[in-house]
């Protein structure tokens, strides 16, 4: 039976354990990471992070999560009060959705129930992944709005902005992946990396999808939505007690999402590792254990985000447009171009060939003209010495004195006269 | 639009029978759309109305999905939702949450127009789901969707059947995003330097010479709201950015006042001890 037969196949309480499961899994992936991040920020820090509250700070999270419900919440009289109330909601639930589609393993049995470790696999579920992404943006806009306050509104305006910019990135990345596979389902994605990765196969796709990820997500280094020494906290600046913790779950939920989405679509999905995959006729790869593996890739990938923000100071908001508009489109538009022609290769006469070649000859010199001159930085001004200020000349050649005229001459005995202590500084104005 | 979808489902039933879940799905779905499409009309802010457009256009997606057409109801909800009405938002929110319609009427017989061409709209809708409804058979997408291949029957037509109005649409963004850009662009080359706009203060062309004077920020008070005072103690009005300024000053302008100290209170700007201000007055 294929995955989609035996999805369908599924009786209601094993759909209600699914979906009780992937709830609990994304909760509790996001205490982790919490606990994590603090961690090893601390360690790359030369700081202990959390250590009191449990072995290695372990309750932390914990305690933070009956701490945070008792604190008083406020919101502000400038507050558009329904859309206020909203925004936490729009931003945490979307993101849930983003799991439902995620291939967890293979065939397994389940209670005695032949079945798929994955919640539906639908025809296009790489889609539902991004639209669960695109309708989160509006959580963090409306919170930013509905604030009533200029550093929330700024926060959101920005989130807004490098989603958008970022998803197009994304998006990209992800159709060389669906052009090797000829499927938007993520079992079929996953199936058909049995041989080689895709984010071997297609590294620049997977480049791409990395980089956009860190921005889909708002994490640092592309966390200007919150960045602290410009917006204060950004678009969650006036939100506090519970509505700031469905804030910052929603954002750690996210970052599960896109780790997972990376995973599936780069990493193999749930396929064990390649030294793993040879033991005992790849037996690592058969019933409960690609879960472990899944599990751990997308531990990988959340490690790769906390590393990033251990390590890069944050982007200047134009740069970071820059980077998205003219490095990552423009390299995953001409990637997937490439991949195209790689692909329908065998079937190109010579003729094609020869004429494909001669247009990307064109096209490469087109651009090579489009690359503007290089101007002159100091045109125009007069040079001071022989060497650039404030390096001395190579020369040693001394500046010759410049001829001292007679406004200078009568100036310089002015001085003199001032500081002899005579009271004439009044006409002193020149 | 949900209204005629109401008729043809029901339409529907008696042609080919609905399954309990779409219909279930359907009369949770339209009454939503419905609200929203009138939220829309009818919110007095103008983000609200964005919301509830949002609103009708996700419970169309889901309904596309229900109507075996999934790549459609995701791209519904990808472009429209996701792009289109963000960048809608976008805007209304740089433009600001207290800007509303004037209700003057700008072109002369505008409503009457607008009535006209509306019941004109309406009467051909009605014409086009009668005729529906009366002779098209629905067929389903089942054969289409046969096997998973609903994206790659979408793409064969759109790439065979349909590739010139396909080619003459993306034709048409682009014509738009370059006007949008010509309109937009300016030429940065020109900018003048800050030499120049340092002279060009002084000959008067702008507004004053010097930059405007900071907030009073740390003075009494650590927040940006707090204006500046002047050297004679009145405050410096433009010391407080425009943006604060509009944001709140409705609400705050009590708050203003008694930082301003328009209204009697313990003077935090005063200098000298208690008794010697008493002997000023």
């Amino acid at each position: 039976m294929s995955r989609a037969e035996l999805l369908a196949d599924d009786p209601i309480w094993l759909i209600l354990l699914k979906v009780l499961c992937i709830f609990l899994f994304a909760l509790l992936t996001a205490m982790i990471t919490v606990w994590a991040e603090r961690r090893l920020i601390g360690r790359m820090q030369n700081r202990p992070g959390p250590n009191r509250v449990g072995p290695f700070g372990l309750l932390q999270p914990i305690a933070d999560a009956i701490k945070m419900p008792f604190k008083e919440e406020i919101v502000p009289r400038t507050a558009d009060k329904v859309t206020y109330r909203l925004a936490p909601v729009l931003a945490l639930s979307p993101t849930m959705i983003g799991l439902a589609v995620m291939p967890f393993g293979p065939e397994v049995s389940i209670f005695g129930e032949r079945t798929v470790l994955q919640l539906v696999d639908l025809p296009v579920g790489v889609l539902v992944v991004l639209a669960a992404a695109s309708i989160g943006v509006y959580g963090v806009v409306l919170a930013g709005w509905s604030s009533g306050t200029p550093y929330p509104l700024l926060g959101g305006l920005r989130s807004a902005a490098q989603v958008i910019s970022y998803e197009i990135a994304m998006g990209l990345a992800i159709v060389a992946v669906i052009l090797q596979t000829h499927s938007l389902s993520l079992g079929d994605i996953v199936d058909s990396q049995q041989g080689l990765w895709f984010g071997i196969a297609l590294f620049p796709a997977f480049f791409i999808y990395l980089v956009a990820m860190v921005g889909e997500t708002n994490r640092a280094p592309f966390d200007l939505p919150e960045a602290e020494s410009e917006l204060v906290a950004g678009f969650h600046t006036e939100y506090s007690s519970m509505k700031f913790v469905i804030f910052y779950i929603a954002e750690y939920i996210n970052m599960i999402v896109v780790s997972a989405m990376g995973t599936t679509l780069f990493l193999g999905g749930y396929m064990a590792p390649w030294p793993i995959s040879l033991i005992g006729d790849n037996y690592f790869n058969s019933g409960w254990w690609p879960m472990l593996w899944f599990i751990g890739k997308i531990g990988l990938a959340l490690f790769f985000f906390i590393w990033l923000r251990g390590t890069l100071p944050r982007y200047r908001y134009d740069q970071f447009m820059k980077l998205g508009w003219k490095f990552l489109v423009p390299i995953s538009l001409v990637f997937i171009v490439a991949l195209t022609v790689i692909n329908v290769f065998d079937q190109l006469s010579t003729t094609g060939i020869l004429i494909s070649a001669g247009f990307f000859i064109l096209l490469l010199i087109a651009l090579v003209m489009m690359i503007p001159d290089r101007r002159e930085p100091r045109a125009g001004r007069v040079p001071l010495s022989g060497g650039g200020y404030p390096v001395p000349p190579i020369d040693l050649q001394i500046p010759s004195k410049p001829r001292r005229t007679k406004q200078a001459r009568s100036r310089a005995g002015r001085r003199q006269t001032v500081a002899a202590g005579a009271k004439e500084g009044d006409d002193g104005v020149s | 639009m949900s209204n005629s979808a109401m008729l043809l489902a029901q339409a529907g039933a008696e042609v080919a029978k609905v399954s309990t879940g779409e219909a279930i799905s359907f009369w949770i779905l339209a009454p939503l759309a419905l609200g929203g499409a009138l939220g829309m009309i009818f919110a007095r802010n103008a983000v609200h109305s964005a919301m509830f457009l949002v609103l009708t256009m996700l419970s169309l997606g889901v309904m596309y999905m229900v109507q075996q057409a999934p790549f459609l109801g995701f791209v519904q909800i990808i472009v429209y939702t996701g792009a289109i009405m963000m960048l809608f938002l976008f805007v209304l929110m740089l433009v600001g949450r207290d800007s509303s319609d004037s209700v003057v009427e700008v072109l002369r017989g505008q409503r009457v127009w607008a009535a006209i061409l509306g019941i004109g709209l309406a009467g051909l809708l009605v014409t086009g789901v009668a005729e529906a409804l009366t002779s098209v058979r629905p067929v389903g997408l089942a054969e289409q969707n046969a096997g998973g291949a609903n994206v790659a029957n979408i793409g064969r037509s759109v790439f065979t059947d349909y590739l010139f109005p396909f080619e003459l649409t993306s034709a048409l963004l682009i014509t738009a995003a370059l006007g949008a850009m010509v309109l937009g662009y300016t030429d940065k080359s020109k900018r003048r330097t800050q030499r120049e706009t340092a002279d060009a203060r002084f000959r008067g062309e702008h507004d004053r010479p010097s930059p405007l004077p900071g907030p009073g920020v740390y003075a009494t008070a650590n927040s940006v709201a707090v204006p500046a005072l002047l050297p004679d103690g009145s405050i410096a009005p433009e010391s407080v950015s425009a943006i604060i300024e509009a944001t709140a000053s409705r609400e705050l302008a009590t708050d203003i006042e008694t930082v301003a100290g328009a209204i009697p209170g313990p003077d935090a700007h005063a200098l000298k001890p208690a008794a010697a201000k008493e002997g000023d007055k």
